[in-house]
């Protein structure tokens, strides 16, 4: 990279630039200043729920086995950032995946803190009943709006897929436990290619329809640029409220925060991500995946909107994940940070 | 050295770029926006730059592209035109203690510098590119009032500056940053006359580029391989990498006149020749290994 120039001893450093300059670090309480009213983009939410996916989705997609206890204290960490909803496991065969072959311990060993949400993936009934019994209170299920993704990743087809998960949902409500409905290959599909927005309407209306009280669109591979997202937008909220729509976005084209910050223009105000960018991709070789936790946080303080969420804290959490998975972070806040 | 970037300008050209056309009505995109890969500067920047006249001279200048160079004093300037330059870029700032620090001068004194180069350049018919740096932040200062951004730019464009490329120089700007910072600034120059020069280094740089497509800017600068990293934090990453640009502007529809593979071959080039892994998100995806 070049010698740093002897310039730099006299910066500010960066911790201090962004305390003064992001208003980042300790979440904001109450009614924006004046300050952040000037740079708050009129029309966007004022108030933004990150999904943290990261345990799961993220791991799921790590080479790294990683221990139950490193997860356990991993959650535990992301637990006191401010983090409203963080998705711990997936209840589903270890054959598939055994990186969650441990759902059950790490859902008993994990601190369940009061006012946050911990959901599972739960695939199927046997899965929905060992969720519940190892302390699960939320539950998600993961349809496909491509036919051939849905044979290749669950091994049955989207109608099919849907039977299993009205079970699931209808098992959900009936215990008074919510159930959260995801979308993958949203914005295109590796098997597919193109998908179209009805299809994903379609999927998305059935699940809301079954009982799901929210919808996470997942651009799975990372392909969507803003334009399809909006047109992807534009069709769903024809079918389904902006307010039970969330979006998933993949970096791997390393457009997640435009994609993003589209659809909070758009009315969305629901954002999953993954503390480091954690979880590859399965589908593109040395790709990245999930959109980093401290890089959506960094453009949502930027932009005023309230998170609740310290981003400081998750760095530190994002910091050890990373040690523990001896990978380094995705995440370029994360990377400028620590480097100073 | 001299031979990799000549090399590099090789790969690099072939990809046109063609005038932009600039739609401001609010919300929609430009149908056109022109690409200024700012690699071999920018991104070489912090390996050694004493080769200039010797890669000048060395590479083939394809018609219908043009090949600005940095002149950053009157001196500068002249070996500029010695070498062959037929476009300089000059740069402004709008943080005092970052010229100070940056070019060992105040504000004024290389303003002053600036208007040295434009006359001359105008007397050669030498158009002339205006950089600004820090518009979204400053290493040293902190935040930057727009209004300091625009009262610079409406400066470096009155003294003759064609284009005026506003730089977020150490990237912590965000959406919302970009776009009072555009405000300000569209109030003293015409859009047309804008570009943007974001940097990668906490992961803003395509949505506040997004967020200045909207506004009405057409003109994007950016680094293939996204080479480049940054001096204020170390190991950080640099400029938006060029590739993840020309995938988004692609999938809005918008015209740049740049193949995408030819791209790639040239960002695997140049980090092969420099030993680098790639910063391009889209070439890592697409990468063969």
């Amino acid at each position: 990279m070049g010698n740093v120039p002897s310039a730099v001893k006299h910066c500010l450093s960066y911790q201090q630039l962004l305390r003064e300059h992001l208003w980042i670090g300790d979440s904001v309480a109450g009614a924006l200043d004046p300050a952040q009213e000037s740079c708050q983009l009129s029309g966007l939410p004022e108030y933004v729920k990150i999904v943290e996916v990261g345990p799961r989705d993220g791991l799921q997609n790590e080479k790294v086995i990683v221990p139950t206890d490193i997860k356990i204290e991993f959650i535990n960490l992301l637990s006191q950032t401010g983090l409203s909803v963080i998705e711990v496991t997936s209840f589903v065969s270890s054959r598939w995946i055994p990186q969650m072959a441990d759902h059950t311990e790490v859902m008993k060993g994990i601190r369940q803190y009061p006012g946050i949400r911990y959901p599972v993936l739960t695939p199927n009934l046997q899965g929905f009943h060992r969720a519940v019994a190892a302390g699960a209170t939320e539950i998600s299920v993961f349809g496909a709006a491509s036919e051939s993704f849905s044979k290749k990743n669950i091994n049955c087809s989207i109608e099919e897929s849907m039977e299993r998960f009205e079970e699931v949902v209808k098992s959900a409500r009936h215990m008074n436990i919510p159930a959260r409905g995801y979308v993958s290959c949203a914005l295109g599909c590796p098997c597919e290619g193109s998908v179209t927005p009805q299809k994903v309407t379609e999927v998305s209306k059935r699940l809301y329809g079954m009982g799901c009280y929210e919808i996470s669109l997942g651009d799975t591979i990372g392909v969507g640029t803003p334009g399809s997202m909006k047109k992807l937008l534009e069709s769903v909220m024809k079918e389904i409220p902006p307010r039970a729509l969330a979006v998933h976005c993949h970096d791997t084209y390393g457009q997640a925060l435009a994609n993003i910050l589209t659809a909070l223009q758009m009315g969305i105000n629901v954002v999953d991500s993954a503390v480091s960018g954690l979880g590859g991709c399965p589908y593109a070789k040395g790709a990245s995946g999930n959109v980093a936790t401290e890089d959506l946080i960094y453009m949502l303080n930027g932009l005023g909107l309230n998170t609740g969420v310290n981003l400081y804290k998750v760095m530190e959490a994002g910091d050890f994940i990373c040690k523990a998975v001896n990978k380094t972070t995705n995440s370029k806040a994360a990377q400028a940070s620590f480097s100073a | 050295m001299a031979t990799v970037r000549k090399a590099l300008l090789r790969r690099l050209v072939g990809l046109a770029s063609l005038p932009a056309v600039s739609i401001s009505s609010g919300g929609t995109f430009p149908k056109r926006v022109k690409i200024v890969e700012v690699c071999p500067r920018d991104g070489l920047q912090n390996e050694k730059m004493a080769d200039h006249a010797e890669v000048l001279k060395g590479i083939r200048k394809f018609p219908g592209t043009n090949y600005p160079v940095l002149t950053p004093n009157f001196k500068g300037y002249q070996a500029a035109v010695a070498a062959g330059a037929k476009e300089v870029a000059i740069f402004g700032a709008v943080s005092e203690l970052f010229t100070r620090k940056n070019i060992n001068c105040s504000i004024d004194e290389s303003l002053q510098q600036s208007y040295e180069i434009l006359k001359a350049a105008q007397a050669a018919s030498i158009p002339v590119r205006g950089y600004i740096s820090c518009v979204l932040g400053c290493p040293y200062e902190g935040k930057i009032s727009p209004a300091k951004v625009a009262e610079v730019a409406k400066k470096l464009y009155s003294m003759g500056c064609y284009e005026i490329s506003l730089g977020d120089t150490i990237g912590v700007g965000t959406p919302g940053i970009m776009r009072d910072m555009l405000s300000a600034v569209m109030h003293e120059v015409p859009v047309a006359a804008l570009a943007v020069h974001c940097h990668d280094t906490y992961g803003q740089a395509l949505a506040n580029t997004l967020m200045a497509l909207q506004m009405g800017v057409s003109v994007v600068d950016s680094s293939v391989a996204g080479l480049g990293g940054c001096p204020y934090a170390q190991g950080a990453s640099g400029n938006l990498a060029t590739e993840d640009l020309v995938y988004m502007l692609t999938g809005l529809g918008i015209h740049t006149g740049v193949n995408l593979q030819k791209l790639l071959e040239a960002g695997a080039f140049i980090c092969q020749a420099l030993n680098r892994k790639t910063s391009s998100k889209v070439a890592q995806a697409t990468s063969k290994l």
